[in-house]
């Protein structure tokens, strides 16, 4: 059965053992070639996406949510085979029984589900509802009843803030082509493979839990099977040609988000995969370009439907309904020929022939070395549909090898073999005011931090103010590492993600991802104090409430070393500050600069602060200047950013660059030149992720005002792309007024 | 000795002045006063900040891996930078052991023994044109069109190449009688590669009012598409082997 399924592939290491990467080395095609290969959707993929956007519609009009299943605790199988119209589909597969209604997933926390019930004006089954707050401990729980009253101070203030305490942590990418490429009884039969050779003498801790997992696995492999069955299909062997392995691997992704309610839900790397199984079907003879161009549309077009309940808070963090179905595009192998194929064009093309969308978040690994004409596709899809973001495969490559995916926005790791614990960010410019208040929130007057001593100066010294920063950072950071330990043991104990790990290697590479927000505004800050004056306004319970500055200071995003090295130096302190401290499971810890959409909260619950932001503004998203404050354009902002070293940010940095096409060049040739070499300078200069929007700005106000007309006008906003209507006005203002680079 | 450059600002991401990606530094100060500038904050030399020549080729270095992948370089512009030729010279001799490729946006307003030695090192012109006609030059920038004109036949002598910019003010310059003798004009320069029709706009207004100076194009509207389109089509056509956008 097997030797059949594998019939044409050159063998390898990778029929012995689970080795995908090998597969994918022995047996795929590069491409370098132009796009004109590539063909339109066909009819019923077309007619089946005429009827998803009206689902879609209807959403948008019913408050965002088209239905909720309060009545049924999703699992892998929990819901009976649902359809969007089977005449038209060629990928099946929905984590309801109707598209976007959405499951309820209360291991992560009951009293979320039922808030995001009711904010909907669905009620919650009082049964679940009574289990699951009597008998069935939730992840959420388990993190509470461990937090001390220090860290829920910290996550009040929103010092530390988008923690994964109320809502699953994600950010783990199952090796969803071992589906496809092994069958389920394959898979099944290691782990049981190596529940037997597993060595004990006396059952530790660390043993004990490792059996467990193992064996939860095993379970989520059979149901998974299961599900399958429900839809009519075997999956215990093989994928037998293309269509088959589309549809087994996305199994595996649905089998996943069937479960875990995560952060964020990559797709992983899986166009170089299947163009080897699209090849073959096409050598064969068994489709052809329209068949091959029809299973990658179909499968795009599930993964633009999958939805999770989530709270009204949530949403105003992360807004836009994100998922993050991170798909990693392209790059370079290790043996120098790249892993661009026909396929990975086949991705992106269903931007052109489904029109622009956020999901999947399609990734393109960026080199130097990449095909010219690959770049060039690349480019004139960004420019058309603002739906692309780019992350340099020559830096990340040395670190992660040939076959890394990315987690969420900009987070590398090795597929199957790597996984991170996701701990969101703290509020480096809030931290700031500590240094000068003494601890004390300045908004909620809450003595937060340690009771140190606050700065009384008139005029703020930047000796003093870098002396009380550290200490600031020093106790923030072992804070955070704290507050991620609990989060991270208990989210392994009450809400495990057993399929994904069970598409994992047993020894996987752990990461403890922290991350850090409001770069820009710390930098500036210290530039002020430093090198113009800062007067402290206090009010009368002494807390500093505005700051006066006299004369000019550098900004971060000219590319000035005087205030880019004190980015730098801001970065690389609270990583060797984080280092210090053990933490759960012996994970490497990693940071990232980035907010996704959350600058604005974050901005929203920080005082004003030195370099002249008032209250509640918000910060720049990612590692982005301060919108205005970058004056000698574009390249110069990049080149701060890309300065920024990435072995101390090692979860990615992130960059939003909005630009309008006159920005760009004269004609669309000259666009497409520019931005493949804007996206080659970038990279070579050091840089690791950027977000394209090439837009007008009249586009963007003309969509506030008639949604109906933009249903899929979609943005990049660090990280993630979104559908702008589906921002809050507030979302919708600033990325309006924030630069938009303009050329003179 | 060191000779500091006047500069009004500058522009790392230009990619309308010259090809690929340019540095662009706007140099401070010029002799014309063109009724359509929309940067009338460029005229007086002293509003500029003084840099010199290594601190900008310090910086310029930083953005030497876009202009590797563009094809682009550095691009003075203005402002009239040939008003500081001397200090030109000395950046382009530093940018030039960089094998960096310069170029200059001009209106052609220069002396030209001022500026040989300059051009021995310029990689490109950006002549702007204001108008092919003298009197209506003269209505334009107050200024007469010889220098420009004696400025253009060197080029050519030189065999520099050239790059035409001339701004399309419906009425003022798009009329047939005043591409006709566009063309005529540039038919003579078979250095010219290109030639760039710009839509005259209004963005400028803003700064004359805060300089305290009286726009005199107020009435005029900017170009239609099909008023720029119209004037590409006969360019084109009348241009033969030159581009026109």
């Amino acid at each position: 059965m097997q030797y059949n399924a594998w019939e044409g592939f050159i063998s390898g290491d990778w029929m012995n053992e689970i080795d995908v990467a090998n597969f994918i080395q022995r047996n795929y095609t590069p491409y370098s070639g132009d796009s004109s290969f590539l063909k339109p959707a066909t009819q019923r993929t077309l007619k089946l996406w005429e009827q998803v956007k009206d689902l879609l519609w209807e959403e948008h009009n019913n408050n965002g949510v088209r239905s909720i299943d309060p009545h049924t605790v999703s699992s892998i199988t929990s819901h009976k085979a649902g359809y969007i119209n089977r005449d038209w589909e060629v990928i099946v597969g929905l984590q309801t029984d109707e598209p976007l209604k959405r499951a309820i997933m209360p291991n992560g926390g009951i009293r979320m589900v039922r808030s995001a019930a009711d904010s909907y004006g669905y009620e919650l089954d009082p049964e679940i509802d009574h289990i699951f707050t009597h008998y069935r401990k939730t992840h959420n729980q388990g993190v509470f009843d461990t937090y001390t009253q220090e860290i829920r101070n910290a996550r009040t203030a929103g010092i530390i803030t988008g923690l994964p305490d109320a809502y699953g942590r994600g950010r783990i990418i199952g090796d969803y082509r071992r589906i496809a490429l092994y069958g389920t009884d394959f898979l099944i039969n290691e782990r049981i493979d190596i529940l037997e050779r597993l060595k004990y003498d006396v059952f530790t801790d660390e043993l004990i839990r490792q059996r467990e997992e193992l064996t939860e696995q095993i379970t989520s492999l059979q149901e998974l099977k299961s599900m399958a069955e429900l839809y009519g299909y075997n999956i215990s062997y093989p994928a037998r040609n293309a269509k088959e392995a589309v549809q087994f691997l996305y199994f595996g992704f649905l089998g996943s988000i069937k479960e875990q309610n995560g952060a964020a839900m990559s797709l992983g790397r899986v166009s170089t995969f299947l163009d080897i199984y699209i090849q073959r079907d096409l050598e064969r003879g068994d489709i052809d370009e329209e068949l091959a161009q029809e299973l990658v549309d179909q499968l795009c077009i599930k993964l633009r439907m999958v939805r999770f309940l989530r709270t009204a808070e949530y949403n105003e963090l992360y807004s836009g309904d994100p998922i993050w179905v991170t798909e990693a595009i392209g790059g370079m192998g290790l043996d120098l020929r790249t892993l661009v194929t026909k396929t990975s064009f086949r991705f992106l093309h269903t931007l052109a022939n489904l029109g622009p969308a956020p999901e999947p978040n399609l990734t393109v690994l960026w080199s130097q070395s990449l095909p010219r004409a690959f770049k060039e596709f690349c480019a004139r899809t960004s420019i058309a549909t603002s739906s692309i973001q780019y992350e340099s495969d020559d830096l990340m490559r040395p670190y992660w090898g040939d076959d890394y995916a990315i987690a969420c926005c900009v987070s590398a790791m090795r597929v199957g073999k790597q996984m991170q614990f996701f701990g969101a960010r703290v509020n480096l410019a809030k931290a700031l005011l500590y240094a000068i208040n003494g601890g004390v929130d300045e908004l909620l007057g809450l003595q937060v931090a340690p009771n140190l001593k606050p700065i009384t100066a008139d005029i703020l010294d930047f000796d003093e103010l870098w002396e009380r920063y550290d200490q600031v950072l020093e106790w923030l950071a072992k804070t955070y590492v704290n507050t991620m330990n609990i989060i991270h043991y208990m989210h392994d104990k009450y809400s495990y993600e057993r399929l994904e790990f069970a598409l994992h290697d047993l020894d996987i590479h752990r990461t403890m991802a922290f991350g850090i927000a409001g770069l820009s505004v710390v930098a500036d800050s210290l530039s002020a104090v430093k090198y113009a004056k800062v007067r402290v306004i206090r009010n009368s319970q002494g807390l500093a409430t505005d700051f006066i500055i006299k004369g000019e200071y550098p900004a971060f995003g000219n590319n000035d070393p005087q205030v880019d090295e004190l980015a730098i130096q801001v970065q690389k302190s609270f990583m060797n500050k984080l280092i210090k401290h053990p933490t759960y499971r012996r994970s490497q810890p990693t940071m990232s600069i980035l907010t996704i959409t959350s600058n604005i909260v974050y901005g929203k619950k920080t005082g004003s602060t030195p370099d002249g932001r008032k209250v509640g503004e918000p910060f720049a998203p990612g590692a982005n200047p301060m919108h205005q404050r970058d004056k000698r354009g574009a390249l110069a902002a990049m080149t701060s950013v890309a300065k920024l070293p990435y072995r101390h940010a090692l979860d990615g940095i992130s960059f939003t660059f909005s630009i309008v096409p006159a920005g760009l060049g004269r004609d669309s040739d000259e666009r497409v030149n520019n931005l493949c070499a804007l996206l080659d300078g970038y990279f070579s200069s050091g840089g690791q992720h950027i977000n394209v929007n090439v837009l007008e700005r009249e586009t963007l106000e003309d969509a506030m005002e008639h949604p109906e007309k933009y249903p899929q006008l979609t943005i990049r906003v660090s990280g993630y792309a979104v559908n702008f209507i589906k921002l809050t006005k507030e979302q919708q203002l600033d990325v309006i007024n924030r630069t938009f680079h303009t050329v003179v | 000795m060191t000779i500091s450059g006047y500069i009004h600002s500058i522009e790392t991401f230009g990619t309308l002045d010259g090809p690929g990606l340019r540095y662009v530094i706007f140099m401070q100060g010029c002799p014309l006063r063109c009724s359509f500038c929309h940067n009338p904050d460029t005229w007086k030399m002293r509003f500029g900040k003084p840099k010199s020549a290594d601190w900008l080729v310090e910086d310029i270095i930083n953005y030497i891996p876009y202009f590797r992948s563009s094809g682009g370089g550095v691009t003075v512009s203005g402002g009239e930078p040939l008003l500081q030729a001397p200090f030109l010279t000395s950046l382009f001799a530093r940018l030039k052991k960089l094998n960096i490729h310069t170029a200059v946006d001009t209106s052609g307003y220069a002396e030209v023994e001022k500026i040989r030695e300059l051009m021995t090192l310029t990689d490109l012109v950006m002549l702007s044109v204001k108008h092919p006609e003298p009197v209506s030059h003269r209505i334009i920038c107050d200024q007469s069109n010889e220098r420009p004109l004696a400025f253009a036949r060197y080029l050519l002598k030189i065999q520099m190449r050239v790059w035409i910019r001339y701004v399309i003010i419906p009425g003022v310059t798009n009329r047939t009688v005043d591409l006709e003798n566009l063309a005529a004009m540039l038919r003579k320069m078979p250095n010219v590669e290109r030639v760039e029709l710009l839509p005259y706009n209004t963005m400028g207004i803003g700064k004359w009012k805060d300089l305290g100076l009286t726009y005199r194009l107020q009435d005029i509207p900017s170009p239609t598409g099909k008023e720029m389109e119209d004037a590409i089509g006969y360019l084109s056509k009348h241009l033969k082997g030159i581009k026109v956008i």
